[in-house]
């Protein structure tokens, strides 16, 4: 077999702390703590290698990534290596010192989350009081500093009513661009979809606010929008494909090739500890699983759009069926298709369940699909 | 306030501080990097946006190439303003 074509990007989770508490967090349930995180020095290997193998990008993101004090070094190194730095942060630990110490250090892009538009849903989503006034004086420090600007929004039908004034901050803020993301459903959002999933009318509202905003605002904010699966005809090109595009190292080393991929069971993963990076590319069980399209069932395996979705994601196979390798359910050509569209207008009808907000020692590894028969009384599979 | 887009000959195209044109050695082909995504220019887009100083008028670039292409200015100038507008929309380009 050839060897696969290497990475294009790497997202690096250099820990998972962070102040916030999002429900919605793409952090895994068993959250790891600062002892087991990697070092420095890992780090700047790690870096090295991944600029030998043709990375190009890398994205420094956590849990909350300016909690380490290593930061400014991480990027520095990364730039001297022509990699392209991003920092994807929620922006509550930043001050203008910083934020000119990373400029510094070369940083090219910042990504800032917001939970809202405004503070009283901000905070109480964050599950962080006073997070979202301090993230708007970020983005202004962020700007001022000269730094290129994203802020990123999850949404979901706690606040998507809200939608026409996010994109607006966006604009007062001087954001490059927006990235609108409705809520992905693995770990923490899983665990939360009922209290966070819209309904499908919600959906195309908010779809269409944003293709007229984006119109609009041609030549003044760039547009990234990000549909829930759940409602989708046809899946989403999950990562680019298994193994082909992205890597993604979690705080501890271990390198998977997205970041709920653990939640897969009987996935092997090699750690930066113990292997160099191109040879776990190249060879690592996890990586070789689900790479290319030979792993495929019918429907995807004939499928004309197989080289195009790659077949979707593994792990929403997996959350919603108990099988990473059947079609994803997000396809309407999967057999399960129907069941997950009969879940989510169950859930987004009734009222939102509170939320469990993300916490150190969840961690028990979910053993059991998600997709409990209960939820959708009388949808059988067929 | 980003800048919206209009262009006319005496506009000045540069790359925006965090778009970066970079030439990729390990796949051999130029490319912009750009937040969470890359474009990878054909051959034509490549002659435009390497003239893309900041300092140069469209006019200017129009010009060069149609010096170096031997071909008629009117038509270089409409993809010249095309390619520029298609850039400066996806946030590649301010003029």
């Amino acid at each position: 077999m050839n060897a696969p074509a290497p990475p294009l990007a790497l997202l690096a989770e250099l820990t998972h702390r962070c102040p916030l508490r999002c429900p919605y967090c793409s952090n895994p349930l068993e959250l790891e703590r600062a002892s087991g995180e990697l070092d420095t020095d890992t780090w700047l290997r790690v870096f090295g290698e991944a600029a030998d193998m043709g990375v190009l990008q890398v994205h420094f993101s956590g849990g909350e990534p300016t909690v380490r004090k290593d930061l400014e070094r991480l990027v520095a190194a990364c730039g001297a290596l022509g990699i392209y730095t991003n920092l994807i942060t929620s922006g509550v630990l930043l001050d203008e010192g910083r934020i000119a110490a990373l400029a510094g250090a070369g940083l090219e892009h910042v990504q800032l989350s917001f939970q809202d538009s405004e503070e009283a849903g901000g905070d109480r989503i964050g599950g962080y009081k006073g997070g979202h006034a301090k993230k708007v004086e970020v983005a202004r420090l962020v700007r001022k500093a000269g730094l290129a600007l994203t802020l990123n929004m999850v949404v979901h039908r706690q606040n998507l009513h809200h939608l026409e004034d996010m994109i607006e901050l966006a604009v007062a803020l001087d954001a490059h661009r927006v990235e609108i993301a409705h809520v992905q459903y693995y770990g923490w959002g899983l665990k939360n979809r009922a209290a966070l999933i819209p309904t499908r009318a919600q959906l195309e509202e908010a779809t269409a606010v944003v293709e007229a905003a984006r119109e609009r605002l041609k030549g003044v904010l760039v547009f990234d929008y990000v549909v829930p699966d759940y409602y989708a005809r046809r899946p989403k090109s999950c990562m680019g494909g298994w193994g082909r595009q992205f890597l993604n190292i979690m705080p501890s080393g271990k390198v998977l090739p997205c970041h709920a991929a653990e939640t897969i069971p009987g996935l092997r993963f090699d750690s930066v500890r113990d292997r160099p990076l191109d040879e776990i590319w190249e060879t690592s069980d996890a990586f070789q699983r689900f790479r290319g399209t030979g792993w495929m069932p019918e429907p995807c395996r004939s499928c004309d759009r197989r080289e195009i979705d790659w077949g979707g994601c593994r792990c929403q196979a997996f959350a919603l069926t108990g099988d990473a390798a059947r079609t994803d359910p997000a396809c309407e050509l999967s057999s399960d298709h129907r069941h997950i569209v009969e879940l989510a207008q169950t859930e987004s009808d009734r009222a939102p369940p509170p939320f469990v907000y993300r916490h150190l020692g969840a961690g028990e590894p979910r053993a059991e699909p998600a997709l409990s028969e209960e939820a959708v009384p009388g949808a059988g599979r067929s | 306030m980003n800048a919206g887009v209009a262009i006319d000959e005496g506009s000045v195209p540069r790359f925006q501080p965090h778009m970066k044109l970079r030439f990729d050695k390990k796949r051999e082909r130029w490319t912009i990097l750009a937040p969470e995504r890359l474009f990878l220019p054909d051959e034509i887009a490549l002659e435009i946006l390497q003239r893309c100083d900041g300092v140069a008028t469209i006019g200017a670039i129009v010009d060069a190439l149609a010096a170096k292409f031997d071909a008629p200015r009117d038509v270089i100038m409409d993809d010249v303003k095309k390619l520029v507008q298609d850039f400066a929309e996806k946030g590649v380009l301010k003029t």
